[in-house]
């Protein structure tokens, strides 16, 4: 199946965009596929933050790891409802969550 | 003034590379890099990750496939400047590029080859307004000279290794007045580290501050005044001498970005159809830092585009000269 994401770029645009189940991508890969400005740098290995979001729905998502949840703490920006893009598979539990993209880094 | 063939900006994984294959063509390179090490985002962000696609290999570490790299270009002796940032390029009248760095060393070249990743590696800045007119005056985002802070006022933020190891260091050598400001009360640092700076804590030499983040500066006299914000949003005022953000490294496009290079989406747009130039002629871009259509980000692309491009550079060096491929298999390797 498809998700559909309901993101607002660092403008406050607001977008809806979707993404398959069934090809093991996560939301940074997505965000950018939909040519957001989400960096990616570690590739996704939760080592760099450089896509940092902010949950905006209860959507149940994976837990925090440790190595995210030190990459979060480091982060100047974040918040309690802070996630790395980049741990959330795209999965039906994801349907219709609504992000935020959080501040690039200065 | 370093004189060499090709200049290489970056020393990753794919600057290393071209070491290698601009040495079968009996062409020098000179690195530049901004970090202290060579490896680029393999020595800094990942070095224990196993990396699966580089082809030869079932899995390799990060730092493993740096210092196989290193091994592999030794027998060229490539010159390096390491933890200075490439930041003007001039053309000279002989035709020749002249790049300076940040710390002022000139290196000289008929061809740059850009292998620059994802930029320079920077200090992430806190999000405070008025930060900048404080910047290498009250507030440092890098420990270059410790003995700066002796006997002074300091408060370090972070929760990372870098806050960590320098609030111990003050701490044991210098007895200056340490204070930490972490947002979280967990540390990711070395569990030895956490363990030091618990105990010093505990002893009074580092007065931990937790679960609390800075949220505004400002100048008292000679000294400055840091507005501390607590997750319970409690606010308090700390006088200090310095204030020290080490929140880790980020990679930027950096001063290459004011080159006059066709930049895309902070990459730097190349001839894939033949030989990775750019839109300045003798300057290529190789690796994460070029964009074409298609482009893969991958390491084993880069090294791939490495071998083009020194073909072209050759041709550079040595205009009225023909260059016939050799395989490594018939004429081995010989260094100089």
């Amino acid at each position: 199946m498809d998700v559909k994401i309901h993101v607002t770029d660092r403008q406050g645009k607001e977008q809806i965009i979707s993404g398959p189940t069934d090809m093991s991508l996560n939301l940074m890969e997505l965000l950018k596929v939909h040519e957001y400005p989400v960096e990616g740098t570690c590739g996704g290995m939760a080592l760099c933050a450089s896509c940092h979001i902010f949950i905006h729905s209860t959507n149940l998502l994976p837990e925090i790891s440790s190595s995210e949840q030190a990459m979060l703490d480091d982060n100047w920006d974040s918040k309690d409802n802070s996630r790395l893009a980049c741990q959330i598979p795209i999965s039906e539990n994801i349907d219709l969550l609504k992000i935020e993209l959080a501040p690039e880094d200065l | 003034m370093i004189k060499t063939d090709i200049i290489i900006i970056g020393a990753g994984p794919v600057g290393l590379f071209t070491v290698f294959e601009a040495g079968l063509l009996k062409l020098k390179c000179h690195l530049i890099d901004a970090l202290p090490q060579p490896g680029g985002q393999c020595a800094e962000i990942y070095p224990k990750k196993p990396i699966y696609d580089i082809p030869g290999y079932p899995s390799i570490l990060a730092s493993e496939l740096v210092d196989k790299l290193m091994k592999q270009i030794e027998p060229f002796n490539p010159g390096f400047t390491l933890g200075e940032t490439a930041q003007t390029i001039k053309k000279n009248s002989d035709g020749d590029f002249i790049i300076k760095t940040t710390q002022g060393t000139s290196i000289k070249a008929p061809v740059v080859a850009i292998a620059g990743g994802l930029g320079v590696f920077t200090p992430r800045k806190p999000n405070i307004s008025n930060l900048e007119s404080f910047e290498n005056d009250k507030v440092f985002y890098i420990v270059k000279e410790p003995s700066l802070f002796k006997d002074k006022e300091i408060v370090i933020s972070g929760g990372g290794d870098s806050a960590l190891d320098w609030a111990l260091f003050f701490a044991e050598n210098y007895a200056s007045d340490v204070k930490l400001i972490h947002r979280s009360d967990n540390f990711r640092a070395h569990n030895d580290s956490v363990q030091r700076a618990l105990d010093y804590s505990k002893q009074g030499k580092i007065k931990m501050i937790l679960n609390s983040q800075v949220s505004g500066i400002s100048k008292n006299e000679n000294k400055i005044t840091l507005h501390v914000q607590s997750k319970n949003n409690d606010l308090s005022k700390i006088n200090c001498d310095n204030w020290l953000p080490l929140f880790g490294l980020t990679p930027k496009i950096g001063p290459i970005g004011d080159w006059g290079l066709e930049i895309q989406k902070n990459a730097i747009k190349v001839d894939n159809a033949t030989d990775y130039s750019t839109n300045i002629d003798g300057i290529y871009a190789i690796g994460d830092v070029n964009t074409y259509p298609g482009k893969l980000k991958l390491i084993l692309c880069g090294f791939h585009e490495a071998a083009i491009m020194v073909q072209s550079a050759f041709k550079k060096v040595y205009p009225n000269k023909n260059n016939v491929l050799k395989y490594t298999t018939v004429t081995g390797i010989k260094g100089f």
